[in-house]
């Protein structure tokens, strides 16, 4: 009982940041209600019993990828009436965009209503202190062991590229050779004059 | 007297009597943390004072004891300063931001033998999602108060969190490996066996990335450049005045007593006792006892290192910091993965048995 009235709860308030995401008028607060959305979604799937998803969720994409894009954000001098300039012309893709989401939604919950989702038994009955982690990886390191691999290959591809592509030298470009700063020692920055003292005027 | 008081409290049903519990639990943690803040302020200015020969707070009450409350006093009484331009919910919420992870972390911490107040599988993962949020409140602060100096600040803490959250993040990995779960009372009892069989021996290297790491990620000197005086005033709190600023002062250095506590856990043994697996001084019960007073005094060890850091080292170049966390610790960390797989697969160290 306390579960469901906690998934409505959570619920209701991720359905309003995700709202927030597309209505609020600062992208610094549209990028806030995004992390709030991905939190508590995190909490759904905590209700799921799903904790590996839930925290990871919460690691991956609140602690690194929405910190990047409030760096981003921030940094962005956004000028929202430019923004708006072609929101007529646009629409009508947005909308089709969004029944398309919509409609895979609904596939998702119907494709239970056809038998072939055999998803639900495996989330449901689980035997208390059982660890989800522990389960997750077993079945990605034993069943699904190619697809995981092959996964992580493309990402390391996609880091790889994104390194490339932003990685330019520049002519004049001025950069530090970190190899000489180390080997910096007192003899070649201080010279130490002996002299004299003066005599006394 | 006490069998009717009994009787009453066994009345009550199970989760009354579980919530009022974990509430009692969670206000003696987290009010013993607040009072280590406010003696760990008082320790780094005499710590540091000693260190430079001088005597450091000792007017206020017996040995300067009472100058965290006299501190405390002070900054409530202050106006808090709310810029006109500047954003005002988010310049009030980014210090609460910063602080109330730094606290939900000790949920989790596993403080004697069979004691966390929630002894949950996925403890370490928690911790890393829990030190993730801790970015955005002084993102947040530095952007919400509409300044120069306090936006350059939180655009540099925002660059070295997210650079060095990644060594730290590796360098629990080789915990868990050793360990072979994810709950923090576990691992701590997957040490034991004396000093010989903490982590610290077998994964040294990792050790240090975590715990420099840790200093990177609570903004401490030699690290502290989203303060840096000298060049950007005081950073992303520049606008704070009063207790907005005081909570700031807080989390820091709750997030210090985190951090050590969390090296202790995960390479000193926690509570496991350094005199376990020396029969001589075994005999002696206390001595070789798991309990609190080891984490304790692991986590002082690890706290005192913050300080000694503070009154040593100069403060790094920001182009030195992001090369030692992307180009020394991230590699380092991963050459010691693949080492302890080996250490695996030949069956030495914590894979001895």
């Amino acid at each position: 009982m306390i579960v469901n009235v906690l998934f409505y709860v959570f619920g209701a308030i991720l359905v309003l940041a995700a709202l927030g995401v597309i209505t609020a008028r600062n992208p610094v607060h549209c990028a806030l209600f995004l992390v709030a959305a991905f939190l508590n979604s995190a909490v759904i799937w905590l209700l799921l019993q799903a904790e590996f998803l839930a925290l990871t969720l919460v690691v991956v994409y609140v602690g690194a990828v929405m910190v990047l894009w409030l760096f981003v954000v921030m940094m962005l001098d956004v000028d929202v009436e430019k923004l708006r300039q072609g929101f007529t012309r646009y629409a009508p893709l947005g909308a089709l965009i969004a029944l398309i989401v919509v409609a895979q939604i609904g596939l998702v919950v119907y494709v239970r209503k056809l038998g072939l989702d055999d998803t639900a038994a495996a989330v449901v009955n689980r035997p208390a202190g059982g660890s989800n982690t522990l389960e997750l990886g077993h079945l990605l390191y034993t069943q699904y062991l190619y697809p995981f691999e092959i996964a992580a290959v493309i990402l390391l591809v996609a880091i790889v590229a994104a390194i490339t592509l932003t990685m330019r030298d520049r002519p004049g470009q001025k950069v530090q050779d970190i190899g000489k700063q180390v080997a910096v020692n007192a003899k070649n920055r201080v010279r130490i004059v002996k002299m004299d003292a003066e005599a006394r005027q | 007297m006490i069998d009717t008081i009994v009787a009453l409290w066994l009345s009550q049903p199970a989760w009354l009597r579980t919530s009022l519990i974990s509430t009692g639990q969670i206000l003696a943690v987290t009010i013993t943390v607040i009072l280590c803040v406010a003696y760990t302020t008082l320790a780094e200015r005499k710590v540091i004072g000693y260190m430079q020969v001088r005597i450091g707070p000792n007017r206020v009450g017996p040995f300067g004891l009472l100058q965290p409350f006299a501190d405390v006093i002070k900054m409530l009484l202050k106006e808090v300063v709310v810029p006109s331009r500047s954003n005002h919910y988010l310049f009030v919420a980014a210090p609460l931001l910063t602080l109330t992870p730094a606290f939900a972390a000790w949920a989790v911490m596993s403080l004697w033998p069979g004691f966390a107040i929630a002894d949950i599988d996925a403890g370490v993962l928690y911790i890393l999602a829990l030190a993730g949020f801790g970015a955005y409140g002084i993102i947040l602060a530095g952007w919400a108060a509409n300044s120069k100096y306090a936006f350059l600040g939180a655009m540099r803490s925002a660059a070295q969190i997210v650079a060095y959250e990644i060594a730290m993040g590796f360098a629990l990995v080789g915990v868990v490996m050793a360990a072979g779960t994810l709950n923090i009372g576990k691992i701590v009892a997957a040490q034991a066996g004396g000093p010989g069989s903490w982590y610290w021996l077998w994964l040294f290297p990792l050790m240090v990335v975590y715990f420099i790491s840790g200093v990177a990620e609570t903004n401490r000197a030699p690290f502290d450049v989203a303060e840096g005086e000298s060049e950007i005033v005081a950073g992303f709190h520049v606008e704070y005045s009063g207790i907005a600023f005081a909570l700031f002062f807080l989390a820091e250095y709750a997030n210090m007593i985190l951090i050590s506590a969390l090296s202790a856990t995960f390479f000193l043994g926690g509570w496991l006792s350094p005199f376990e697996g020396y029969p001589v001084l075994g005999d002696i019960a206390l001595l070789a006892a798991p309990g609190l007073h080891w984490f304790v005094l692991k986590t002082c060890f690890f706290l005192f290192c913050f300080l000694w850091f503070r009154a040593t080292f100069p403060r790094y170049r920001y182009d030195q910091i992001m090369r030692l966390g992307w180009k020394v610790f991230i590699p380092v960390t991963l050459v010691w993965l693949c080492a302890e797989a080996a250490m695996w697969v030949c069956r030495i160290g914590p894979w001895a048995a």
